[in-house]
């Protein structure tokens, strides 16, 4: 059927185009690069202010919690770097963390300072992703430049520690399995001392810019109770002046020990939520130049000692006999952890992420839901969007850092 | 016909567990061990029935009847001060007890405590939607029917979330199986081609780590370029591949790579 330009003929997705009560449907996504990944929003528009929207997805769907049910718990942890990509430690850690509480063991320190340097690494990259992104989307092109530069300086560093990028998989139930390179310490310094040097300069590019401000101040306000009420955490709950941040409300590993304020903003809105991200990078900043003295003064010991779960150091497998019998059960059939239930929560730089395992005594949890901030965060779209312009709804959608691997899991 | 297997559970199971091996648990200790909790529980069990309550891993469990679901969470809301619901999913029991259980995570930003508020059903049993008192629920409860089937009442938009409108069954149900049968992998090509392409199309590839070093056109090989669809499976490879991939005149303003010019950096600049 042949169309003529001012006419549409109504067929296929034009069905839906132009409707008695003249709003119009525009189907944003699921392939629209400030979509940030797989999402469809299907748009109700009259003029260009948003009347309905509907946030549809599902495309990256992968059955997660599906594999963790059928892989014994070690093999399960690469696939949950798959989640939130941006900040794959994080996920790491959050399992890690859960599986450790749910077998009752503790990694030693030296791995917890290590663990804890690279989820604020990761919380730094994923946070200038964010930044990059989002600026970009608002039309800021150099801010990307200068900030995709940095976290390329932050992945170096990963790299140099555990030779991948993007998916670390860098911690391991019990501990971590690699001590730092030589001079990483000093290269971390390094960096830091530059990335807050940085910091400074996105500022000068975005706080004060007018249209910046123009963009972000008073768009997509997330009061308290909506917060609240949709399950929204991390920056978009502290943005809402709700102080609230795992790590100093209910520390876990090293973070009590740390010094580190927890940025609010009264607001709620896009600009709140931007001023709390870039607090957070310098105090991010922070938490890692106290974690250098620490990683000096902490032992050796890297993987904790448990030889019902753990395997023993690559040493004791090559020399004791009783240590490769119990490598090779844990390897070929998996830690058997007890039967019981646990959720443990942690601060990922989306939010509270979280892992609900029900084990039932066998090496495959028996139900493992992970609960992924992004998808709460995507869901307020709904209550969110509407009485926005359209132009709004890009700034909105950057804003509250969504991450598709982690909504459909 | 297809020869009928069971599918109750098509979980993967461990092949070999110790006769003698005595699962353990986790430690659960009385409520009363734990302040905040008791006096929690004291209000609650005024107000309606708990059929079980206990600390697990210094996390409140409380079993509820599936009636209350409702009031229950706004009591939690509203009188004590358990203001946000984190998660909210089913656990598949049909093979054991007919039934799934839900469960609901609570947390408290001023007590800084956690509860899990659980609750069983049977299988084809109808749920309370808790929209009215949680907007979270919304798309919790609609991932919930997505994954489990269960039926939630009252809920504005009970659809599918995460699998397309027209799927089949639900995924983490315990009796969905794990794999597609060797009918479902020829589906497509048997609809578009006909049964008889099947021979000249092959088996998909499902493995995605397949590497095929012979297969010039899918894989490069660094360091030993060959020319694309060049057969190398007799062993004879050309000596030297050029890497240039310019046009012979050049393009205007890009300078032509010269290889034997080129250097490799030893260090970032």
């Amino acid at each position: 059927m042949r169309q003529t330009a001012n006419r549409l003929k109504p067929f296929f997705e034009n069905i839906n185009f132009e409707r008695e009560d003249n709003t119009m449907m525009v189907n944003f996504g699921p392939q629209h690069p400030s979509a940030h990944g797989q999402m469809r929003l299907m748009l109700e528009l009259k003029g260009e202010e948003v009347v309905k929207a509907t946030p549809g997805i599902g495309y990256l769907h992968r059955g997660m919690e599906k594999m963790g049910e059928n892989m014994i718990y070690n093999e399960f942890l690469p696939t949950t770097d798959r989640m939130d990509y941006i900040a794959s430690t994080s996920n790491n850690y959050g399992f890690a963390l859960a599986v450790e509480k749910l077998l009752g063991i503790e990694a030693p320190r030296r791995a917890e300072v290590i663990r804890t340097m690279l989820l604020e690494l990761n919380r730094i990259m994923s946070h200038l992703f964010w930044l990059a992104t989002h600026a970009l989307d608002v039309g800021a092109m150099s801010v990307f430049l200068y900030a995709f530069r940095e976290r390329e300086y932050a992945m170096d560093l990963i790299e140099d520690y555990c030779g991948a990028r993007l998916t670390h998989s860098a911690v391991r139930i019990g501990g971590v399995p690699l001590d730092l390179p030589q001079n990483w310490c000093e290269d971390l310094e390094t960096f830091i001392n530059n990335f807050e040097k940085e910091i400074n300069r996105y500022e000068g590019l975005l706080t004060e810019n007018r249209i910046w401000k123009m963009r972000l101040e008073n768009v997509g306000v997330i009061n308290e109770e909506l917060a609240k009420s949709w399950g929204c955490t991390g920056i978009v709950l502290r943005a809402a002046g709700v102080k609230w941040d795992l790590r100093k409300e209910m520390p876990y590993g090293l973070y009590s020990e740390l010094d580190f304020n927890v940025p609010i903003a009264s607001t709620g809105d896009s600009y709140g939520r931007y001023k709390c991200y870039i607090q957070e990078m310098r105090e991010t900043a922070k938490i890692l130049r106290q974690l250098i003295p620490m990683y000096k003064d902490s032992d050796s010991q890297l993987m904790t000692h448990a030889p019902e779960y753990i395997s023993a150091s690559k040493e004791d497998i090559m020399t004791q006999n009783y240590s490769l019998m119990q490598h090779f059960v844990l390897v070929t059939q998996g830690m058997r952890p007890p039967k019981g239930e646990i959720y443990v929560a942690t601060e990922s730089p989306k939010g509270e992420l979280g892992y609900m395992i029900v084990s039932d005594g066998s090496p495959y949890a028996y139900r493992m839901k992970l609960r992924g901030p992004s998808f709460w965060h995507t869901g307020v779209l709904e209550d969110l969007l509407p009485g926005h312009q359209l132009a709004d709804v890009v700034t909105i959608i950057g804003n509250l850092n969504i991450v598709f691997g982690e909504i459909d899991r | 016909m297809r020869k009928y297997t069971p599918k109750q559970d098509v979980q993967k199971k461990s092949y070999f567990s110790d006769r003698f091996y005595i699962t353990p648990s986790t430690p659960k200790k009385e409520v009363s061990s734990d302040e905040v909790y008791d006096y929690d529980i004291k209000l609650l069990s005024d107000k309606f029935e708990i059929l079980e309550s206990y600390i697990e891993i210094e996390e409140l469990v409380v079993y509820i009847n599936p009636e209350d679901n409702v009031n229950i969470l706004t009591f939690f809301k509203e009188a004590l001060d358990y203001e946000m619901l984190m998660e909210l999913s089913a656990i598949d029991y049909i093979a054991q007890r007919g039934g799934f259980e839900i469960f609901y995570e609570m947390l408290s930003l001023t007590k800084r405590k956690r509860v899990r508020i659980k609750t069983f059903i049977k299988e084809k049993q109808e749920l309370n939607s808790v929209y009215e008192v949680f907007k979270m629920a919304n798309w919790s409860e609609r991932e919930m029917y997505d994954m489990f089937g269960i039926r939630v009442i009252n809920h504005p938009n009970l659809k599918r979330i995460i699998m397309p409108d027209d799927w089949y069954d639900h995924p983490l149900r315990k009796t969905y199986p794990l794999q597609g049968d060797e009918a479902a992998s020829w589906y497509e090509v048997d609809k578009i081609f006909g049964k008889d392409a099947r021979e000249e199309i092959g088996p998909e590839i499902r493995d995605s780590a397949a590497i095929d070093r012979y297969d010039t056109k899918r894989f490069a090989r660094l360091g030993h370029e060959v020319p694309y669809g060049v057969d190398i499976t007799d062993g004879k490879e050309p000596e030297h591949t050029p890497l240039a991939y310019q046009e012979e005149g050049g393009v205007p303003l890009v300078k032509k790579f010269d290889e034997n010019k080129s250097v490799t950096l030893k260090k970032r600049k």
